[in-house]
């Protein structure tokens, strides 16, 4: 009993459930529905006679099950792991994804941005009135730090602000470093840093002092030194239609609740905004190349990965974690979907496939009315 | 293995008289079968909480990684914990298991399974025992290094849950044996912990980690292979199995009994020898400053009294 305890204490990842349920879990994954609505359903929310066209699973609930990676927590459990996750991470989070994707990562960012083109405008003359992008998940600033330049330096327009958003103060801590060591002052001018919940943006604070003050241990990590933002102490919020373009990159596999980003996302653009999602998505595999690249991108993912994690960053867990949730992300179709249903208006397809699939950008646009 | 006993299989079902050996001999081979290469989509259930079984790729990636990472950041005790798990099969960890399995006290303490940890030692009783307790002289040693018990990470890739607690034990009475020898947790007494260890317990981590000997200064590297290294060998093999001590029940005992016990003797003190030639460099660096400074004052007299007498002469 002891030894299940001090095991249990000093790997806060373990499940409260064996783990031996969770495994078995795995099996079944393709036939449960990837996210968090098949569950809901009997246990009608209070809350939604509110806006009756906003459909219960969009509406965050701390106590509705969801995934994270092959075990089945609470929403609210889910955004404290997660929140773990990302805290042990963030100081190794470059180096471990170069070594991840060999660098590839960096390939995919380029083409997200270039192919966004923000601050781009045809007729040679900048709009009126400054653009403004909301960088959710931005975390360590990747994306943020390729937004500012391609409007600042490649299109030429100064006008363009970019607010850099996540719900893990000490990822955005290391994005805030890392901007003041790179970017030009023009451009650290003209970006933002926010800490607030995808889920619910009415609700933001500017970033808070990261990390606590280390006379306390660990084991003492009091509610106000959180790793991430706690809503109750929101100081502002983003308002209804004032994003030019939201865009989220690798982030939004990890939200408790998917649906409702979408919906948020949808309320602060614009209308004619894009939003805009970069994420792992599933390999096409109706080619036989492709199952075949499929079976290696699975091979090294659950075994190279979290080895690499264990080597390199001294956490095997987060990395587990980190394959298992881009295993149970929906595929390209069905994000799809759930993009549509939030009421955003898609071309074509509504997405493309990078390197046959491993990554897809997901656009959508906020209808004109 | 496997492909010797399908081979024999198919061999022995050709003969129609030995169909129930066959079948024996299926049935053995069922039993015995381990997945050579599982992927992690399929890996097989844990036997512990924590426990996460590795194919023998991933082991031998992690002997490598594990290894060369913590030889050249030792500040990695993550990757010497790890390397001391994958390293532990085939036969080490087993046979540990089993001395403790051979002694009284062993069993019990595989039957109670106690836990050291960070919060499980009470220091303040501890540091009120008699002088010449195990207690004391453990709190004393923890307080002249400056250090406090660790909570050690759990073990998780040793598929036996036995020899799992088994390594787990090892890792949290490391520091015990650091009291019970006396050896300071700088990187030359660990190697020579290590050492010892080696010869008492004959794990494959701690005898790999004497080869960290080659990163310590040429001094350092010649009291160990001078002093410290014979001093291991020989305590280490004659003593008994550090293992099988009782830690929580051996407290209030006095150490020098232990160590009679034991059969182990304490080497020259580390830290007085160290002190010690630290000062006579220090000692020697000073004379030579000396030295270069009356030589200086010498030379500056002797030029100024050419000069002046230079000056006279004109």
């Amino acid at each position: 009993m002891a030894a299940r305890s001090a095991f249990r204490r000093a790997l806060p990842w373990l499940p409260r459930s064996p783990v031996a349920s969770s495994l078995r879990q795995a099996h079944h994954v393709p036939s449960q529905r990837p996210f968090s609505t098949s569950l809901s359903a009997s246990t009608p929310n209070p809350s939604s006679s509110k806006d009756p066209s906003v459909p219960d699973y969009a509406i965050p609930d701390p106590s509705r099950p969801t995934h994270f990676g092959f075990q089945t927590v609470t929403e609210a459990e889910k955004r404290e792991r997660v929140a773990g996750v990302f805290a042990s991470v963030a100081e190794s989070y470059d180096r471990m994804n170069d070594l991840m994707s060999f660098g590839w990562h960096r390939v995919w960012k380029d083409h997200f941005v270039a192919s966004l083109n923000p601050g781009f405008s045809p007729l040679g003359d900048p709009p009126r009135a400054p653009q403004h992008i909301l960088d959710i998940a931005g975390g360590t600033g990747d994306i943020a730090f390729r937004l500012l330049h391609t409007a600042h330096v490649v299109n030429g327009n100064p006008d363009v602000r970019v607010t850099m958003s996540d719900i893990n103060r000490a990822m955005l801590t290391v994005g805030k470093h890392r901007a003041a060591r790179q970017l030009p002052a023009s451009q650290q001018a003209a970006l933002s840093f926010v800490e607030a919940n995808a889920e619910d943006l009415t609700k933001a604070r500017p970033l808070v002092p990261y990390p606590p003050d280390h006379s306390t241990s660990p084991d003492e990590y009091t509610g106000s030194e959180q790793p991430f933002f706690d809503p109750a102490t929101a100081t502002t919020g983003i308002p209804d239609a004032s994003v030019d373009l939201y865009t989220v990159a690798f982030g939004i596999r990890n939200f408790s609740n998917i649906p409702a980003a979408l919906r948020e996302a949808r309320r602060v653009l614009k209308p004619g905004g894009v939003f805009a999602c970069l994420e792992f998505s599933k390999v096409v595999s109706s080619h036989p190349a492709g199952a075949l690249f499929d079976a290696v991108y699975k091979e090294w993912s659950f075994r190279a990965i979290p080895l690499i994690g264990q080597l390199v960053a001294a956490d095997r867990d987060s990395y587990q974690y980190l394959v298992e949730s881009i295993a149970r992300f929906p595929s390209q179709d069905e994000f799809r979907d759930m993009i549509l249903d939030a009421g955003f208006v898609v071309a074509g397809d509504g997405y493309e496939n990078l390197t046959g699939g491993v990554a897809a950008i997901h656009k959508g646009m906020k209808p004109r009315e | 293995m496997e492909v010797t006993l399908k081979r024999t299989a198919a061999l022995v079902a050709r003969n129609p008289l030995q169909q129930h050996a066959a079948a024996a001999l299926a049935a053995a081979q069922h039993q015995r079968r381990r997945p050579f290469s599982f992927s992690s989509l399929t890996r097989p259930p844990p036997n512990y909480p924590g426990h996460v079984p590795l194919s023998p790729v991933e082991r031998a990636a992690l002997v490598v990684g594990a290894g060369l990472g913590s030889l050249f950041n030792p500040y990695r005790g993550d990757l010497i914990a790890i390397f001391s798990e994958v390293t532990a099969t085939p036969y080490f960890i087993y046979r540990l298991r089993d001395a403790m399995l051979a002694s009284p006290t062993g069993r019990r303490i595989l039957r109670d399974r106690p836990r050291i940890t960070s919060t499980s030692l009470n220091l303040p009783r501890l540091r009120s025992l008699p002088e010449g307790t195990v207690g004391r002289t453990y709190v004393a040693w923890l307080d002249r290094e400056g250090v406090s018990p660790d909570t050690r990470a759990p073990v998780r890739h040793v598929d036996d849950e036995e020899c799992a607690y088994v390594l787990q034990r090892y890792r949290e009475c490391h520091d015990f044996y650091h009291a019970l020898t006396g050896l300071p947790v700088v990187r030359e007494g660990e190697v020579a912990l290590k050492a010892f260890e080696f010869a008492n317990t004959l794990l494959p981590m701690t005898g790999l980690s004497v080869f960290a000997a080659a990163t310590l200064k040429p001094s350092e590297r010649r009291r160990f292979r001078e002093i410290y290294l014979p001093w291991a060998l020989r305590n280490g093999l004659r003593a008994k199995e550090v293992i099988n001590v009782y830690w929580e029940e051996q407290l209030e005992r006095n150490v020098e009994d232990l160590r009679r016990e034991l059969g182990v003797e304490p080497p020259p003190d580390l830290r007085d020898i160290r002190k010690r030639e630290r000062e006579e460099r220090r000692k020697k660096k000073e004379a030579e400053a000396a030295a270069a400074a009356a030589a200086a004052a010498a030379a500056s007299t002797a030029s100024a009294a050419e000069a002046a007498a230079a000056a006279g002469s004109v």
